[in-house]
């Protein structure tokens, strides 16, 4: 006699369907706007690849690569390296200069300040994270440009003889340097911001254990606060970096634009930026050189996307004792 | 010889005053066991004995804490240095995440920027002291976090024996653990008071009687701040108290 088989037991689902007329409206205006922003990206990129396409095919791999802007309309060419490198070069000036402001800030208010003057600090920072970047760029311009040109003039007189402290023109207004600690402005708050979250939620006890452990407020910084948020941070930095790489306008009025790269002269007054070049040459562009503007949107766009991309990567990656 | 106690001590955070008048001595080389109800003030106590508090601003502390004669709080005395000397494991396990078994072991020395003459030798003498070396002995480079939870307070312990304090005090270190684990601590806390002073903080009256010589009953009345009701040797407390409200609590009438 065959031995029967058992009945395959039923799988059931879960999840109850939305019952409350109020739970249907938030599920469907939930799912909306989670198709639509994906949606809306799509779209933008595609736009934007179609009306930059014929920039890319008549200038080829020289137009990232090349250093030549030229909107003679007989002959046309579009090459954004200088802007491009300008933009890195510019970015990584002002990481460099926001990082260990923007760590010290965090471990001071969380760390230090009494639980009142904290609170006044967090808000402060988070006022600065929204100030519109148009009053930032005319604050540099009309009253830190000065200020930091004369900072510049003495690291030139100090360091002139290591290559990128070097100036040759004698002129130290409108250089990467400065443009580098306006986008620092910038990102401050938005890496305090994401440090202070993190140091805010580190568990004390590790901090007692290392103060236990005969540790000073130094070495258990160093050792034990840093390696444990580590990752955290690397993502805030990250995000920093996204922003810094995207600014216009505040560049736009601190920094000029030239089209010959400069690869490290921090303090010569030439450099460039990919999206104040966009918002400089925009208003007087004829068709064909609005298609290269367009395309150094796509490059923009694909470098930030990158940094992002990398930003969760490092994010998600980096704590993996946090489950 | 190392002689460590504490001289009326009182401590307020912000307005509130959560410990009034302790005096307690803690002979060498003997286990002191703090009871009590939750809420009366033995952790505040303990983490007076290595200027633990200094983390929180609003806190304030009267009276004096003698490590060798000498009061841990005057302004010329360096907390690291006490630190050194005066140990510390905590309620929760608290390995440090990012290190490796090894690395916590020696993770003293490096916060405090010392070097040791043969760091795999301290590394193995702590582990042995801390009863856990032949568990580890061969994962010593793993994450301390791969360990169970009893195995990481039996890491802390190591970690703290290996800058060979001369007290250690343990704020109820055996509470988040499983009995199995609470027993290898309490032997290795037998053990260890050969060589060292130990204060223990815990809620379990078994605990306190197998491991203490002498135990103090703490007790938080009514909102008044926590006091010392009752001071002696563990066999007096527990079998012929004096105050009627320790013979309530360790007799499990209350608390």
């Amino acid at each position: 006699m065959a031995e029967t088989q058992p009945a395959p037991i039923e799988r059931r689902s879960l999840r109850a369907k939305p019952f409350s007329k109020a739970d249907r409206a938030f599920f469907k205006s939930a799912t909306w706007a989670a198709n639509s922003s994906i949606v809306l990206v799509s779209l933008i990129f595609i736009f934007l690849m179609w009306r930059s396409w014929p920039a890319f095919e008549s200038q080829g791999v020289d137009y990232i690569f090349g250093s030549t802007w030229d909107n003679n309309p007989e002959n046309l060419v579009m090459q954004i390296g200088p802007m491009l490198w300008g933009s890195i070069l510019v970015s990584t000036i002002g990481v460099v200069l926001a990082v260990p402001m923007a760590i010290s800030l965090a471990y001071f208010i969380v760390f230090m300040a009494n639980d009142r003057f904290g609170k006044i600090a967090t808000v402060m920072v988070d006022l600065l994270a929204a100030l519109p970047s148009v009053v930032l760029g005319l604050w540099g311009l009309l009253i830190f440009s000065p200020v930091a040109a004369g900072w510049a003039e003495m690291i030139y007189q100090g360091l002139g003889f290591i290559p990128i402290f070097d100036n040759s023109s004698g002129n130290f207004l409108r250089s990467p340097f400065i443009a580098g600690w306006v986008v620092a402005v910038m990102i401050v708050p938005i890496i305090a911001s994401v440090t202070r979250e993190i140091f805010s939620q580190l568990d004390r006890d590790l901090i007692s254990a290392s103060l236990a452990l005969g540790a000073g407020r130094w070495s258990t910084f160093r050792r034990v606060i840093l390696p444990t948020s580590g990752g955290g941070i690397v993502g805030g930095v990250l995000l920093g970096l996204g922003r810094a790489l995207g600014e216009t306008v505040a560049i736009f009025f601190v920094l000029n634009l030239v089209f010959e790269v400069n690869w490290f002269n921090i303090l010569e007054d030439q450099g460039g930026s990919v999206a104040s070049m966009i918002l400089a040459k925009f208003g007087e562009a004829g068709q064909d050189e609005v298609a290269g503007l367009m395309a150094a949107g796509v490059v923009l766009f694909v470098v930030t996307l990158f940094v992002n991309m990398i930003a969760s990567f490092i994010v998600a990656k980096a704590q993996p004792w946090r489950k | 010889m190392t002689q460590l106690s504490a001289q009326d001590i009182n401590v307020w955070f912000g307005q509130r005053h959560v410990l009034k008048d302790v005096n307690l001595l803690f002979p060498e080389r003997e286990v002191t066991a703090l009871i009590g109800p939750s809420g009366c003030g033995k952790s505040t106590f303990i983490r007076t004995l290595n200027r633990m508090h200094e983390l929180i601003p609003s806190a304030g502390l009267g009276g004096k804490v003698l490590l060798d004669g000498v009061d841990i709080y005057e302004p010329s005395v360096d907390p690291v240095g006490v630190r050194l000397r005066v140990g510390m494991v905590f309620q929760k396990p608290n390995p440090f995440p990012t290190m490796s078994i090894k690395d916590n072991v020696l993770s003293g020395l490096k916060l405090a920027s010392r070097k040791h003459a043969d760091p795999n030798g301290l590394v193995e003498t702590s582990l042995r002291r801390a009863s856990m070396w032949n568990e580890v002995k061969d994962r010593l480079g793993d994450p301390a976090l791969s360990l169970s939870g009893g195995q990481q307070q039996r890491l802390c312990i190591a970690r703290s024996l290996a800058m060979d304090p001369d007290v250690l005090l343990m704020d109820e270190p055996c509470s988040a653990l499983d009995p199995g684990s609470t027993r290898r601590i309490e032997e290795t806390i037998l053990e260890l008071k050969e060589e060292m002073t130990i204060v223990i903080v815990t809620h379990n009256m078994q605990q306190a009687q197998r491991v203490s010589s002498q135990t103090a009953f703490f007790l938080a009345e009514d909102g008044n701040p926590g006091q010392v009701v009752e001071f002696g040797s563990t066999d007096q407390v527990f079998n012929q108290p004096v105050d009627l409200r320790t013979n309530d609590y360790v007799n499990g009438h209350f608390g």
